[in-house]
């Protein structure tokens, strides 16, 4: 075994190096960073499972949640991943604190980091908040969320998922179906699934789905369709995405029933698709729109588990994160 | 850099015979008994182990894995971290009387990450240590209670356990300057 | 006041149609003689070889942000960035504070520049009272008052009855109408070009089709109006291709386009990315779009369809760009970049010499019919131009930001490397700036 003492020993054995002092998005990594967040969140996913659910690793680090954005399991998430693995924890909301004030974003950020923040996971409305932050801070961003760009902890929860229970992505189709311009999910899932070989569809209303998410990489494929029915033949796991009532009142989709009639996951659909198809949603659902009730808590879903195993994913990238920051 | 080796594959199964029977005859038996081996090359061994005990009473003790990268004390001065890998025990270790199974004993530490590991498992009734090799230069005050080979060496050197389930071949080797035999 | 010979430069003056090498003197305040081996004791000699000698830049688009926005430059500062990138007259666009849309408002200003500008500048009025888009300014009192172009610039004159009324007023005063063409309605909350980079960082995208609508509709405007309308900064292939068939047709329709959009595209907001996107100093109106309308923007300058190189200066403060890409302000400083920018497309072959330099000289000049209220401006024209520049066209520098004389350091370019550098500029006869003393 590894003698923790021994620097030769230490030398010799393998390990992925963790790159970056920030995950701002999932296109920053590599397939083989991508197979050690998966690797890391297979064992804290056992830590979780334990009796003592936690361990002291990250005593004495500093993990700050800054959110202008409302969130309750995305924060919560973030929370008990930090305190499993002993960090402290500090959760910040934009209300109610000098960022209404008007005080800058670079400005907060530099603050947190003064006062000892090894880590800030960080919630923005605006598309790119969180790499403005990144590049003014030596704390470490994590984005948890960045206006419709991107949700890395959330694709790489969900493929961890899905390899857990249809194994390696490569050649598998995912169908990822909604509202897909205005998704931070889909968007940072394109990238983990492209990279991880399968080949992705998005499948939504034309005036949701931009038609230059198309595309080619060495390893994967995204396509573009509005038929869904078509979209789901042959699919190994279906993504399903909220839709929010306030695209009808822009023009975006006529009514919420025009949506249900040619989108909703429902029993039919889900039928078209290989059998043990996943059913999964990044939460929260409206139940009877975008997925029918039946198919949410049917024999396919797995969006319960998709939350457990956030926690998991989360305990992973906040261990390679802080474990990298000292080096 | 020199490299010698001190066992061979024949030396390495009689040692670990010898482990078997001692661990047997100081627990009277395989009751309550189960075999942990810490990874990577401690639970080859460990499995070596039970299937030596199974051999001799019929009876084959439960064997698990710890891994303890994440209970090291090191986390935040090291290189690159290892990667981290799932632990398995399959059976509560509740009143269990644990053995411990690692290839090489040298400061000590990794058997008090492996410790602190096992503690979050559960509370067994004891804790026994058992190594291939003890090399000396304890850092923390922990003790074998069953040992192989005792091989004095410099802090320069290493010593270097291969074993056929990891690395096609048995045998012990002390990596360095000035190597010595038991 | 010192006479100044410039010995052996190439020089290129398109509005009288020369191209040679050969010398220039400046003698009294004027440009006396271009010829071979000139003569003149007493004179300051200096040595232009391989150098080009071309009349000052014109520029038909800058933002002085004075009245009103000083954080972000001043009548002062502007005008000795503008000095420094070659140009000596620049067309102060109305977006300030007050705007001027009256009378008293425009002599207020003209006095202010009186003091303290650098370089000479020319008003542009507002088309409507307050830029706000609804009523009409005093046109005719802007018109008397020196204004010699009408815009509201920073916002498109939105509804298009009132556009007609005010292109029908334009070409009874005979004054252009410099629009910035765009529908807000299309436009919604847009940041950038709407296309593969603004769905891939998750930014509200500008269409291209909204520059286009609005041009097609001003286009149409301006042949009932019979008006002179001017299309400011050009951006898409589309809009090069309907004031191409404007001007086929006889309409008195010209259009300007930036040198960030001949050189950039919106790949410099994605950077050299993904961890650098979100260049906030990318962000501009209109937005940087894709190659293929950089092309064409290239081609349509190339074959005289776009009559003049215009900057578009937009200087901001640090804290107006040091934000997020939603909320940053859009606009580019590049009245210290626009030449080298300018020659480096030319270095490259992107970009025929003459149309460059007819560009920034007769182009705008004739654009504005500038040349009736000021003799000899954008030419070489011996016993009457005042105003020449002297360019090094194959110095490479690298630009820094904080040597610009403009307060606006809100360039993608800094720490670019660009082909092409001013070296001298002269302004009423006398060297106004010269690189080599400043670095002295």
């Amino acid at each position: 075994m590894l003698d923790v003492s021994n620097p030769e020993a230490i030398a010799n054995e393998p390990g992925t190096r963790w790159r970056t002092k920030d995950l701002l998005d999932t296109d920053q990594l590599t397939p083989e960073e991508i197979d050690l967040v998966m690797s890391t969140a297979d064992a804290m996913h056992d830590v979780r499972s334990r009796p003592v659910g936690k361990v002291a690793t990250l005593r004495g680090a500093t993990v700050i949640t800054l959110f202008y954005e409302q969130s309750t399991r995305t924060r919560a998430s973030f929370e008990v991943a930090a305190k499993s693995l002993g960090a402290d924890v500090v959760n910040l909301t934009a209300s109610g604190s000098s960022i209404e004030k008007g005080e800058s974003l670079i400005d907060t950020v530099r603050t947190l980091e003064a006062i000892g923040a090894d880590v800030v996971v960080m919630r923005h409305p605006n598309s790119g908040a969180p790499y403005l932050a990144a590049r003014h801070t030596a704390a470490s961003i994590i984005n948890g969320g960045d206006g419709t760009h991107a949700h890395p902890t959330q694709a790489l929860l969900d493929l961890f998922t899905m390899r857990r229970h249809i194994g390696p992505l490569e050649g598998k189709r995912v169908v990822i179906v909604g509202d897909i311009l205005h998704s931070r999910v889909a968007r940072s899932n394109i990238w983990t699934l492209m990279a991880a070989g399968a080949s992705v569809t998005l499948c939504g209303p034309a005036t949701l789905v931009p038609r230059t998410l198309a595309g080619k990489t060495e390893r994967g494929t995204c396509d573009v369709t509005t038929n869904l029915e078509e979209a789901l033949e042959g699919a190994d796991v279906i993504m399903t995405l909220r839709i929010q009532k306030e695209r009808q009142h822009f023009g975006f989709i006529p009514s919420l029933r025009d949506y249900i009639r040619g989108y909703q996951v429902n029993a039919r659909r889900l039928a078209i698709a290989n059998p043990g198809a996943l059913v999964m949603h990044p939460g929260p659902m409206n139940e009877g729109i975008e997925i029918s009730p039946d198919i949410a808590h049917g024999l396919g879903s797995v969006i319960e588990e998709q939350v457990t195993n956030g926690v998991a994913v989360r305990m992973a990238i906040l261990y390679l994160i802080t474990t990298a920051r000292a080096q | 850099m020199s490299l010698e080796r001190l066992l061979g594959p024949d030396e390495i199964a009689r040692t670990v015979r010898r482990l078997a029977h001692e661990i047997i005859e100081n627990n009277s038996g395989t009751a309550n008994l189960v075999i942990v081996g810490l990874l990577s090359r401690g639970y080859p061994l460990a499995v070596r182990l039970a299937t030596e005990i199974e051999a001799f009473e019929g009876v084959r003790p439960p064997v698990g894995r710890l891994d303890i990268g994440l209970y090291r004390d090191d986390v935040s001065r090291r290189g690159i971290p290892p990667v981290l890998r799932p632990s398995d025990i399959p059976v509560n270790i509740d009143g269990a009387t644990v053995v411990l199974v690692d290839d090489v004993l040298f400061t000590g530490r990794s058997v008090r990450a492996a410790m602190d590991a096992l503690l979050d498992f559960g509370r067994p009734a004891q804790v026994r240590l058992a190594v291939l090799i003890d090399r000396g230069h304890r850092e923390l005050p922990i003790r074998p209670d069953f040992v192989g080979k005792n091989i004095p060496t410099a802090l320069v050197q290493s010593v270097n356990v291969h074993l056929a389930e990891l690395d096609g071949e048995d045998g012990v080797y002390v990596v360095g300057q000035e190597a010595s035999h038991a | 006041m010192t006479t100044l010979l410039f010995r052996g430069g190439r020089v290129i003056d398109p509005a009288n149609g020369v191209d040679r090498v050969c010398d220039v003197l400046v003698d009294g305040g004027i440009i006396t003689r271009i010829g071979d081996r000139i003569v003149q004791s007493g004179a300051h000699e200096i040595d232009v070889t391989g150098s080009i000698v071309t009349p000052a830049f014109v520029d038909l688009h800058t933002h002085l942000r004075e009245p009103g926005y000083e954080q972000k430059g001043t009548v002062a500062t502007e005008t000795e960035a503008a000095l420094r990138g070659g140009f000596t007259t620049v067309c102060a666009m109305p977006n300030t504070s007050p705007a001027p849309d009256s009378l008293t408002i425009v002599q207020s200003l003209l006095e202010l520049i009186a003091r303290t500008a650098r370089v000479r500048v020319l008003p542009i009025g507002c088309v409507t009272r307050g830029r706000a888009g609804k009523e009409l300014a005093d046109l005719s009192e802007l018109a008397d008052a020196g204004c010699i172009a009408i815009s509201d610039d920073g916002n498109p004159v939105a509804d298009g009855r009132l556009m007609r009324n005010a292109l029908e007023y334009a070409a009874a005063l005979r004054l252009p109408l410099s629009e910035h063409c765009d529908s807000p309605s299309l436009n919604a909350d847009g940041v950038m070009n709407e296309g593969r980079i603004s769905e891939r960082l998750g930014l509200a995208g500008q269409p291209a089709a909204a520059e286009v609508s609005a041009i097609a509709r001003n286009i149409a405007l301006a042949e009932t109006t019979g008006a002179h309308l001017h299309i400011a900064h050009v951006s898409t292939a589309r809009s090069v291709e309907l004031v191409a068939e404007a001007k086929a047709r006889g309409l008195h329709v010209t259009a300007e386009v930036t040198p960030s959009h001949l050189f950039l595209t919106e790949d410099a907001v994605f950077g050299t990315g993904p961890e650098a996107a979100y260049d906030t100093n990318a962000r501009i109106n209109p937005p940087l779009r894709t190659e293929a309308d950089r092309q064409a923007l290239l081609r349509a300058l190339n074959n005289g369809i776009i009559d003049a190189i215009a900057t578009d200066h937009a200087p901001h403060a640090i804290e107006d760009k040091l934000c997020e890409f939603d909320v940053a302000a859009p606009g580019i400083s590049c009245l210290e970049t626009a030449a080298a920018t300018i020659f480096t497309l030319v270095s490259r072959g992107e970009l025929d010499l003459l149309a460059a330099i007819r560009a920034l000289t007769a182009g705008p000049v004739a654009t504005f019919a500038l040349g009736a209220r000021i003799p000899g401006i954008g030419a070489l024209t011996p016993g009457l131009s005042t105003d020449l520049v002297v360019l090094a066209p194959g110095e490479n520098w690298t630009v820094d930001t904080s040597t610009f004389a403009s307060k606006g350091k809100n360039t993608p370019l800094n720490g670019q490397s660009l082909t092409g550098r001013v070296r001298h500029v002269v302004m009423n006869g006398e060297l106004a700036y010269s690189a080599e003393l400043a670095h002295a």
